[in-house]
């Protein structure tokens, strides 16, 4: 066990805030509890020395620089031509609340 | 008790040729299927939902073409079951979640347009866990599924639906997703055939997004060749994927029957260290034995950054889950929360009403380590042991053609024996997440039982779009 908890009630609160998720009182210490542990887990990561590894975003870097693959497997960009797209009706159709134009919300600005 | 046992056997092309032969007709053949589920779903629960005049219209499509004597499409008159994190527009797609329920999607997503067009049969939607985050199916809102080979253990996840599903013959073959093994590893609990094609061969486009990096779809059946055909109607470019490849489509099953002699399959010592089950062990080294004696050259390799792939794994899907699932918020679709006096308190009622305990945790820890102060820590360094991952295993395939390892430490445990623990539980993956974060082709192949009768899969790992090679090893696994 760490000699400190990486991540404190606040810091769970913080974060849920910030992911827009509203946590109930006795969900919190159980969030919190696996929070901790599973970043005790990550931890090890640690251990590794990366100071001279780029990053990996995504798939198709490590096959563009290694060599080992067709080279067309790079992402391309496609040409920027106007297409369909969904239809306004049947979009809004799955909307919880729309006047069939917009959506509508409850009031944005607190006072 | 086991129902997985008494599957009524029907191949892709033996279906195609009865079809046209006018020996059965897909609308008996659906019936069939229907039928089944409508006998054996109680007890495992892999549907959410089912709509049987569609199936009967489609089947309708084939029994009129093959009246006609008109030449039959790949997949005519297959009874398919889709992974509920696919759209078919129309059609309910829950994701497993509740945050999703009564939602019916305006489009359908590119892989399974591919199979409607090859002639599939859709006979409705599969259990999995919630937005397809969960090793063993308790994570669906809608109620676990329940593995064919024993009730009371768990079909393995996300995709457990779509692997009970053709265990217990109630589909011929299914679409499933996977994200750190969620192919895979229920393939192997369930007995069946799983395919994790490369990232990249299969269109996104219609797949709900849980992790965008790592997310692919790929299909289960009974045999190699099964999966193969269906995984050659659903690769290919996709304008609507800007990752989707332009690499060719090759034919899968061409070359499946050439033997493995000569070929030099790799066996990572780090898969065979603590945590292997003995009974998988066994199995699996009885099977590279039967790959041996067939020809194939076994070479011991090392990919030694293995022990670093599960929390490099936990990292980056949770970062790319909690901006993906940030969707959801009860504005454009699905539920939401009534009675909010503001937006801000409409969102987190919202998800918090929508979400299961699973799906919270990840947005947290994603959320948590792409925060301010934490971004280089956690989620740099894992992008950067990402690379390490990768090149371990660029550096394995100049030495061998394919890897075979076991698909998961242990055959499926039980409902509730990992429930109340997020690290045990992500430890069932602890062979699957490398290839997801690699990039790399995989299949699962049935390989052996342990004694008391549950399945063990071997898994058999390619390079980048070398889907060919890993099925014809798994063919001749099979067959041996």
């Amino acid at each position: 066990m760490p000699d400190k908890e990486r991540a404190s009630l606040d810091d769970v609160r913080r974060v849920a805030e910030l992911a827009n998720l509203e946590l109930t009182p006795d969900e919190e210490p159980r969030m919190r509890r696996d929070l901790n542990a599973i970043l005790d887990y990550i931890a090890q990561l640690g251990e590794l020395d990366t100071a001279q590894v780029q990053p990996m975003a995504q798939v198709s870097e490590v096959l563009a620089t290694s060599g080992e693959g067709p080279s067309e497997k790079q992402s391309v960009l496609r040409d920027d031509e106007i297409r369909p797209c969904l239809d306004r009706a049947v979009v809004m159709a799955s909307a919880p609340e729309t006047d069939s134009i917009f959506f509508k919300v409850p009031k944005v600005i607190e006072r | 008790m086991s129902t997985a046992t008494t599957a009524p056997a029907a191949s892709i092309d033996g279906i195609r040729s009865a079809i046209a032969k006018g020996e059965t007709t897909a609308k008996a053949l659906t019936e069939i299927y229907q039928a089944r589920i409508a006998g054996e779903d109680d007890k495992i629960h892999a549907w959410l939902s089912v709509d049987n005049d569609y199936a009967l219209t489609q089947a309708a499509r084939i029994d009129d073409c093959a009246a006609k004597g008109d030449p039959l499409p790949k997949l005519a008159g297959v009874p398919f079951g889709i992974k509920d994190v696919l759209t078919l527009e129309g059609f309910a797609a829950t994701a497993g979640s509740k945050i999703l329920e009564g939602y019916r999607p305006p489009y359908t997503a590119t892989a399974v347009k591919k199979l409607a067009d090859a002639g599939a049969i859709f006979l409705g939607k599969l259990n999995c866990d919630e937005f397809a985050m969960g090793s063993s199916n308790e994570n669906s809102a809608y109620g676990p599924v329940h593995n064919p080979h024993d009730l009371d253990r768990v079909p393995g996840g996300s995709s457990g639906g779509s692997a009970a599903a053709v265990a217990a013959g109630m589909a011929v073959a299914t679409l499933g997703t996977d994200t750190g093994g969620s192919i895979r590893q229920p393939a192997s609990f369930c007995g069946v055939v799983g395919v994790l094609p490369t990232y990249g061969r299969v269109s996104r486009y219609g797949l709900i997004a849980f992790a965008s990096s790592l997310d692919r779809i790929g299909p289960f059946a009974a045999s190699v060749r099964d999966a193969a055909t269906v995984l050659g109607v659903i690769a290919g470019h996709d304008i609507m994927d800007a990752t989707s490849s332009p690499l060719p489509v090759p034919d899968y099953t061409a070359a499946i029957d050439r033997s493995v002699k000569g070929m030099k399959l790799g066996v990572p010592s780090e898969y065979f260290a603590e945590g292997l089950d003995p009974e998988v062990r066994s199995a699996i080294e009885a099977g590279i034995d039967k790959l041996r004696a067939a020809g194939a050259e076994i070479r011991n390799i090392s990919l030694p950054h293995t022990r670093y792939a599960i929390p490099t794994y936990y990292v980056i899907a949770t970062a790319e889950a909690s901006s993906n699932l940030a969707r959801f918020d009860g504005v454009r679709y699905g539920l939401r929360a009534p009675q909010s006096d503001t937006l801000a308190a409409m969102y987190r009622r919202t998800r918090d009403l929508g979400f299961g305990a699973e799906v919270k945790r990840r947005i947290l820890l994603g959320t948590y380590v792409l925060s301010h102060g934490y971004y280089d820590a956690y989620y740099r360094k894992a992008q950067q042991v990402r690379r390490l991952l990768a090149e371990d295993f660029l550096a394995a395939f100049r030495e061998v053609d394919a890897i075979v390892t076991p698909t998961a430490p242990t055959p499926a445990f039980k409902l509730g024996e990992k429930s109340d623990d997020p690290v045990a539980m992500y430890l069932a993956d602890i062979y699957t997440v490398t290839a997801s974060l690699a990039g790399i082709c995989g299949v699962s192949v049935p390989c052996g039982h342990s004694k008391a009768g549950l399945p063990i899969g071997m898994q058999i790992l390619g390079k980048h779009f070398d889907e060919a090679t890993v099925f014809r090893v798994g063919h001749a696994l099979e067959k041996l």
